[in-house]
């Protein structure tokens, strides 16, 4: 009898000890996929509030209090509270002055300073993703950078990239796609990148010598990137209509520039106004609305509502969606005309995403992000996390091509790159890098204690035969640290 | 010894060493190589392989033009019409050998003048379409018939992959510069062993590791000894002689490395780029001279080596007002090798009239990069067409006087 009643009470206990075991594990992985990992603090903080909790108050971030010491760190960075009429004026290219050429070397000192904006905005985004406490705000604005990518090194983007993050990204992260579409689609830096800002009727008045006619590389990764996807029921007639569509949106030109804004000009003399045939209606010549109208068309078409559902399923769940999770996903978008907050509801309360443990490789930005935030550093020097990133294939506003980067294990998984991030974790592990004054290795016990329910038996085994000055190390460039 | 340690790590990477020595023993079947080298800004091909038979040439270029051969400081004479860059004169021997050949008015057919746009279609193989995620290197490695997937199969010279190197099979990079010899943790080896413990898994990081540690032993074995830099005779650490040698010192001892990208940039002569001195100039004799030892140093594999040397497109006919060239459109791409049948200049030549040139001021593209990449693949690495069509899809090579480039 007594026994049965020791054997009873034994299973009873192993039982909760094992049901705490998980939901510990479901705690590290909402803030592997809300968050861009486990910190001390934040593991703490979703123990508090649960995990339905957390997820309610990520997805409302204007409600989140902004950690005081993070707005302070911000406002330092001068360049961020310009706009891109301000960066241009006071960064871009220098002009003649009475006819007078500016000098090569001139031109070069200038370029040199403009480099500061850039810095700038790399400092603000990595400090945000380390310690904004709206951290899938955050999160997403890696999705949708990605996903509207705006390369940096592009001439004049060097000069835009971050007021693009700043006015057209994170204000719309969690917000309608349709907004998002919009502010990207006007934005000097996209304008620029994808050439729209030099798409214009042919033999029309207005044009400066740079704009030769008809460009329709905008109007083309407009559908296949952005909107419907690749493949996905159109044709080279829809491209070229959209592309006469958006005639005569670009930029103010450097003689005529505004004291501010955004610098986006609709041109009525470049523009083709003639009536148009796009995905199957007809679309009367009418300026600047057109191309209103066919961002309306194309944001609340079905093949865009799966093409972003596939791709958020994707970055928050795995590789290959679950086809089902997909479908719900798109069909929520679709009913809600957009809303990321209802869509990314459907998808955090799945059975698919909660059973999708470590199943994704991190991306080295998701890697090197989530190995500072488990270290608990502070990165005063964000320089050699942005090198590593860079070094990892990932320089932050890096990506030349406007489909972003990829978040696939097939993307980023290679011999290579995996030496490299254990080179990474163990400079940071041992307090090499140079990110704060006076950088010191890193506790292993702590980061044990955060990480444990994350870590197979295997990789605890070697931890604990190692010593103790490489165990910090070992945790942060292991195989099970790589996923998320 | 640090090799044999390594092969013992697991019996994967035992087997996928041995089956590269498999192929190497084999005297008729002698590895062929490639080696390309991307001159990223665009290069001015025009003063590269001097149209000096053009007197549109001269007339476009009143300040940057090279004289004509005979004169002082003049162009070398490759044939009746062109000359090559005195710069390059540490070339001259392999013309003269027949195995350096130009493909002049070569080029992409996309019009695009953005060195991103540009650099993206040379490396992706597919001009006009961004979408493509991988680089023809990497689909022409997957190409390649008896390969293990061993990461030294196809080595990237520099910090990180270049897009031309990217897709499913594994690769390697290696910067040979001055940082050549700067250690990785990692190759310690009571950190190694750690690690080694923690990675041992059958899943795809644990075998990503394992090659990953196995290239980076093999590559750092074959690595000659950086320069004494006290020394006053060698050449500049960071010099591409340098790292040429290096190269090619890995290449003659690993002889696994089958594919091999080097990136050289600071072709983007806006401003005051100089004749037959002067900022291109001081860019191209170590190109050449590089060039040369390369081949010197890689002793009798230099027979089954190719290198072909590509820029994104070419740069405007005219000199514009700073004494310099713009983004313009067509190029010569340079071919050498033991088997390349050279000595003489390949692809039709537009000229430079104003009715030739291309949007009235560049010179036109003739023949496509792809279509000089394609007898190089086809007859040089010996791939039949169908791999071709993997490599670069959609294109196929028209008949030309490429099919003689290689013999």
């Amino acid at each position: 009898m007594t026994i049965l009643l020791v054997l009873l009470f034994a299973a009873l206990f192993s039982k909760a000890e094992a049901a705490e075991r998980a939901s510990d594990r479901q705690v590290l992985h909402i803030l592997d996929r809300l968050a861009f990992g486990p910190t001390t603090a934040d593991v703490k903080h979703v123990k508090a509030i649960g995990i339905e909790g957390y997820i309610a108050e990520q997805l409302d971030p204007d409600a989140i209090l902004e950690s005081s010491e993070l707005t302070n760190r911000l406002a330092g960075l001068a360049t961020l509270k310009l706009d891109p009429v301000q960066l241009f004026a006071e960064y871009g290219p220098l002009r003649a002055t009475d006819g007078m050429q500016p000098s090569p070397e001139d031109q070069k000192a200038r370029r040199q300073r403009a480099r500061l904006i850039l810095e700038q905005a790399q400092a603000a985004r990595i400090w945000r993703a380390l310690h904004s406490p709206r951290q899938l705000q955050e999160v997403m604005v890696d999705f949708w950078y990605n996903h509207f990518n705006v390369f940096a090194n592009k001439a004049l983007d060097r000069l835009w990239v971050g007021a693009y993050e700043a006015e057209a990204i994170r204000p719309y992260a969690l917000g309608r796609f349709r907004d998002l579409l919009g502010a990207t689609a006007h934005h000097p830096a996209m304008l620029f990148y994808l050439d729209n800002a030099q798409n214009a009727a042919p033999g029309s008045k207005g044009l400066n010598g740079r704009e030769a006619g008809i460009n329709e590389n905008y109007a083309r990764e407009l559908m296949e990137l952005h909107t419907l996807g690749a493949d996905r029921g159109y044709t080279q007639d829809d491209v070229v209509a959209l592309a006469r569509i958006l005639t005569g949106w670009g930029l103010a030109r450097p003689n005529a520039l505004p004291a501010s804004g955004s610098g986006f000009v609709f041109y009525p003399a470049r523009h083709d106004n003639g009536d148009k045939h796009f995905l199957g209606q007809d679309i009367a010549g009418n300026g600047e609305a057109e191309g209103e109208k066919a961002l309306d068309l194309l944001a609340a078409g079905p093949a865009t509502a799966r093409h972003i559902a596939f791709e958020l399923a994707q970055y928050f769940v795995a590789d290959q969606p679950p086809a089902a999770l997909v479908e719900r996903l798109a069909a929520r978008f679709q009913e809600t005309g957009g809303d990321m907050k209802s869509t990314l509801k459907v998808l955090f309360a799945s059975r698919e995403f909660r059973d999708s443990t470590g199943v994704k490789y991190k991306s080295p930005y998701h890697f090197v992000l989530s190995a500072a935030r488990a270290a608990g550093v502070s990165a005063d020097n964000p320089k050699p996390l942005l090198g590593a990133m860079a070094r990892l294939g990932q320089p932050l506003y890096g990506c030349m091509t406007p489909d972003g980067y990829r978040d696939t294990e097939a993307a980023w998984l290679s011999p290579d790159a995996s030496l490299l991030r254990v080179n990474f974790a163990k400079a940071l592990a041992g307090g090499n890098l140079p990110i704060v004054d006076g950088a010191k290795p890193v506790e292993a016990a702590p980061l044990l204690a955060t990480l444990a329910t994350g870590l197979s038996g295997r990789t605890r085994a070697a931890v604990a035969q190692a010593q103790p000055e490489l165990q910090a190390a070992l945790i942060l460039g292991s195989p099970d640290f790589m996923r998320r | 010894m640090r090799r044999r340690d390594f092969l013992g790590l697991s019996a994967g990477a035992s087997l996928v060493a041995l089956n590269g020595r498999a192929w190497g023993v084999s005297a008729d079947a002698a590895p062929k190589r490639l080696v390309v080298v991307l001159l990223r800004g665009a290069v001015d091909g025009l003063n590269v392989v001097v149209p000096y038979g053009d007197d549109a040439y001269y007339a476009a270029r009143p300040t940057i033009a090279i004289a004509k051969p005979g004169a002082q400081d003049g162009a070398l004479a490759l044939d009746e019409h062109f000359a090559l860059h005195p710069a390059l004169s540490g070339l001259l021997p392999l013309w003269q050998e027949k195995q350096l050949a130009f493909v002049h008015a070569a080029g992409s057919p996309d019009p695009t003048r953005s060195h991103f746009d540009a650099q993206l279609f040379i490396e992706n193989g597919t001009p006009g379409r961004r979408a493509t995620a991988d680089g023809w290197m990497n689909r022409l490695l997957a190409a390649m018939p008896g390969l293990s997937r061993d990461p030294t199969e196809a080595v990237a010279v520099g910090p990180t992959l270049p897009q031309i190197l990217k897709g499913r099979m594994p690769v390697a990079n290696l910067p040979l510069g001055p940082a050549a010899a700067t250690p990785l943790a990692i190759d310690k080896p009571e950190i190694a062993s750690a690690f080694d413990r923690l990675y041992a898994g059958k899943d795809a990081i644990g075998q990503a590791y394992r090659q990953g540690r196995m290239a980076r032993a093999e590559l750092i074995a074959g690595l000659p000894a950086p320069p004494d830099p006290t020394d006053g005779g060698a050449p500049a650490p960071n010099g591409l002689p340098a790292v040429a040698a290096r190269l090619a010192g890995l290449m003659a001892h690993n002889r696994k490395i089958r594919l091999a990208l080097v990136s050289l940039g600071g072709w983007d002569t806006h401003v005051r780029q100089g004749n037959h001195a002067g900022q291109l100039a001081e860019r191209l004799r170590p190109l050449g001279d590089g060039l040369a030892a390369f081949a010197k140093a890689l002793g009798r594999d230099w027979q089954d080596t190719a290198i072909v040397v590509l820029s994104e497109f070419g740069r405007t006919v005219r000199e514009n007002g700073d004494g310099g060239t713009d983004h313009g459109h067509g190029n010569a791409v340079w071919v050498l090798g033991g088997a390349v049948q050279g000595g003489r200049i390949y692809g039709g030549w537009p000229g430079l009239g104003t009715d030739a040139l291309y949007e009235n001021r560049d010179l036109a593209v003739t023949t496509d990069f792809r279509a000089v990449l394609a007898p190089v693949v086809a007859r040089h690495l010996r791939l039949p067409d169908r791999a071709l069509a993997t490599i670069f899809p959609g294109f196929s090579p028209p008949r030309s006087d490429l099919d003689r480039l290689i013999a």
